[in-house]
């Protein structure tokens, strides 16, 4: 069978040295251990994400989504555009569909364009979530057929957030109670915390960093569920969901006099270490609040 | 100025100059977005309020509301709309046109965060969060941003020490190559919009 070739979004926050680096780290092992390739779009840039609204139009932030499209119409003919972030792939997928909706946004796209010398031919299909290419274009049966060490023992709350569940969705998953990803656990070997009620909440997004007060309690009660229901772990698709509930779990602690100390990981890694690859191939090293458990099974 | 013609109409310079504007006359005050977004409880007027307020051409109060800002872009009011309305984007759009109308409350944190991200974005053609989280930290002087800092100190540290962090990134860090042309297609971009929604 060919190997799946997809044309690849990473988005700012997976580079090297930045907050979701072990998404990419970990997304890359995964993609090799399931024999799909990724092409990344060359001189990809910033999709705006969701707080772009305040210093730029519809325009400009529609403008930043085509150039990308554009660029891989470009290098990566034919191939689906797939992202890893919630927000780069909903900012594409949001652009495209306002393009094909309205002549003058498309114009007025094209004219932006070419300043950049490139177009918008419309010939890319839809930007997908690199979940829906495990999900649809693999399957949870396949996915299960390649585990080398099953995820024993491990209780895991799925953690799926906003913009990977809304507007767009997966297909065929309800907004208020998708479950992908303890499908995913499960066919990783893992324990999923089904009850799990706090798996859409907004983890308060940008307000993180500039409104703190106000998001904190949203990340709180996103954990404190978790450990209510006796996860081990939580689990998520989406990078800023991943940072906030991580990388302010000491804040939450001060602010609330809680005691949190849970690990977050991504999908990506959870697969990777089922499949596997070592705790570096699923870079476990980028864990602020260590995953010991998989740490434990990657080093069997 | 030609805002002129919108006197006494803010419904229709809404739908003229507001992304996604058009939507908001199908309102019909069910309130389920009111009850649905998770920042319900910080916001003085909550969508279906704004709306209210549109219709009832109460154009001074609603762009210097601070409650758009509050928008975290999660979706829940849009999935649940009865009407569909694409009341996320609408938020952005009231909030981009009060700051171009100079009308945010002065110092709202997340209206000044959202343009460094923006500004920070356009400069490189990518994010460098490292120079982000400064320009966040010392927003309101060297000495608010030291003590912002060290505050944040074991933050900072621990995600430094998983590599998620990096301070090279104070040099230049990540950036696309072709600067200029996206520069240009942002300039223009920004020129074509703003001779559709008259904002001068
Ligand atoms: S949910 Fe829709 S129809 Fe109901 S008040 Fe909100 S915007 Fe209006
Ligand atoms: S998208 Fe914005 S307005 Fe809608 S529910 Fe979420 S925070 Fe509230």
């Amino acid at each position: 069978m060919a190997k799946k070739q997809y044309s690849f979004y990473p988005g700012c926050s997976s580079q090297s040295g930045a907050s979701s680096s072990n998404y990419l780290t970990s997304t890359q092992s995964m993609v090799k251990l399931l024999d799909v390739q990724l092409n990344e779009i060359p001189d990809w840039n910033c999709c705006g994400a969701s707080i772009g609204y305040a210093g730029g139009g519809e325009l400009p932030r529609v403008a930043l989504s085509a150039r990308n499209i554009a660029l891989s119409e470009q290098h990566n003919p034919g191939q689906e555009i797939v992202a890893t972030c919630a927000a780069c792939w909903l900012a594409t997928r949001e652009a495209k569909e306002r393009l094909d909706h309205s002549a003058t946004l498309l114009a007025e796209t094209n004219e932006a364009l070419k300043e950049a010398g490139l177009v918008f031919k419309n010939e890319a299909p839809a930007a997908r979530h690199m979940v829906e290419v495990l999900i649809d274009d693999i399957g949870y049966e396949t996915l299960k057929s390649g585990v080398k060490k099953p995820l024993e023992g491990i209780k895991i709350a799925g953690y799926v957030g906003c913009q990977t569940n809304r507007p767009f969705g997966i297909d065929g998953e309800s907004f208020e109670n998708p479950m992908y990803l303890d499908k995913l656990v499960e066919s990783m070997g893992g324990e999923a915390i089904t009850g799990y009620d706090q798996k859409v909440t907004c983890c308060g997004g940008a307000l993180a960093f500039s409104e703190p007060e106000k998001s904190q309690k949203q990340i709180k009660d996103i954990i404190e569920s978790a450990y209510d229901h006796g996860a081990d772990m939580i689990v998520t698709p989406c990078p800023l969901c991943q940072a906030n509930t991580e990388i302010y779990q000491g804040e939450v602690n001060k602010r609330y006099g809680t005691k949190f100390n849970i690990p977050v990981t991504y999908y990506s890694q959870l697969i990777t270490v089922a499949y596997g690859g070592s705790a570096k191939d699923a870079a476990l090293d980028g864990q602020i609040i260590r995953a010991t458990k998989l740490e434990e099974i990657a080093g069997k | 100025m030609s805002i002129e013609k919108y006197r006494r109409n803010f419904l229709k310079e809404v739908e003229e100059r507001v992304e996604e504007g058009h939507w908001v006359k199908m309102c019909m005050q069910c309130g389920v977005c009111a009850g649905s977004c998770p920042l319900g409880p910080h916001w003085e007027h909550t969508p279906q309020k704004i709306f209210m307020m549109i219709r009832a051409g109460k154009r001074e109060e609603v762009l210097t509301s601070d409650s758009m800002w509050m928008c975290t872009s999660c979706y829940n009011c849009i999935v649940r709309c009865p009407r569909k309305l694409p009341i996320t984007h609408i938020m952005h759009g009231l909030a981009y046109l009060a700051k171009r109308e100079g009308l945010v409350p002065k110092n709202q944190p997340t209206a000044q965060f959202g343009q460094m991200f923006w500004d920070n974005l356009v400069k490189t053609g990518r994010v460098n969060e490292l120079k982000l989280s400064l320009g966040m930290y010392f927003k309101d002087g060297f000495g608010q941003g030291i003590k912002n800092a060290m505050a944040m100190q074991s933050v900072g540290l621990g995600m430094m020490k998983a590599k998620r962090l990096n301070p090279m990134e104070i040099m230049g860090g990540h950036g696309i190559k072709d600067k200029s042309g996206f520069s240009a297609m942002l300039k223009k971009a920004r020129e074509l919009e703003d001779a559709r929604r008259k904002l001068a």
